[in-house]
């Protein structure tokens, strides 16, 4: 089962992980995102991000699909978060669950590092004196 | 007999840095008929050559990622897709 969200409102961990349970499943992988506040050692105020909502969907939708391929994984969850958020807010939460905790793993992983390298969402990173599109400029 | 388009009228709709390079979240542009991905980043470039610095930058045709010779029709929705940096 997949269930894939992006939401301008904040992310209720604990309904995702309940989400993600199953009679069939020995554990369940989670990966929370948080916000942190230095990017190379400067201080961050806030972080913006912004999604090509339809597109990101697709390719989120993609990325769970290929992980039930791949690996034994009963359900996995991908939401995202958009809008401005403060330093220890959340902007994503991958939970998966499968039998053996290997997949679990191996797929939660997957599914993040796929995540941000094709999904059209985009971060910027909001100082005291200015704000940078992430990964925009060599 | 039918007098041939030669020209169209597309949007593209622009993201994250490319926004702020277009001054907007969507242009309008008159390309011609059959132009293709490659082409139509080449318009692109001439009109906003600040796409350039981009470290790259992928065109979407209807929510999918495009190949450069893929032809754009006027009906489909066309986005430019900056380096993402979500997670």
């Amino acid at each position: 089962m997949i269930d894939i969200q992006i939401s301008d409102k904040p992310l209720n961990i604990q309904a995702c992980i309940d989400w993600a349970m199953h009679p069939e499943c020995g554990g369940i992988d989670v990966f929370i995102g948080t916000v942190r506040d230095k990017t190379k050692g400067k201080q961050v105020i806030k972080l913006e991000f912004e999604s090509y909502e339809a597109m990101a969907i697709k390719e989120m939708r993609k990325i769970a699909d290929d992980v039930l391929q791949k690996w034994p994984v009963k359900k996995i969850l991908i939401h995202h978060r958009t809008g401005i958020l403060s330093i220890g807010e959340v902007p994503v939460v991958i939970a998966v669950s499968a039998a053996h905790r290997a997949a679990a793993f191996e797929a939660c992983r997957y599914t993040i590092d796929t995540l941000k390298q094709t999904v059209p969402i985009w971060k910027k990173e909001i100082f005291e004196d200015g704000e940078i599109w992430v990964a925009a400029h060599p | 007999m039918d007098v041939k388009q030669t020209s169209m009228k597309i949007k593209v709709l622009a993201f994250g840095i490319v926004k702020e390079i277009f001054s907007n979240s969507s242009v309008e542009l008159d390309v011609a008929d059959g132009i293709n991905v490659e082409e139509l980043k080449t318009l692109l470039e001439l009109r906003y050559p600040k796409l350039k610095q981009l470290v790259s930058y992928l065109v979407a045709v209807n929510n999918e990622y495009a190949e450069a010779l893929q032809i754009v029709d006027v009906r489909d929705e066309v986005a430019i897709i900056p380096p993402v940096s979500g997670g």
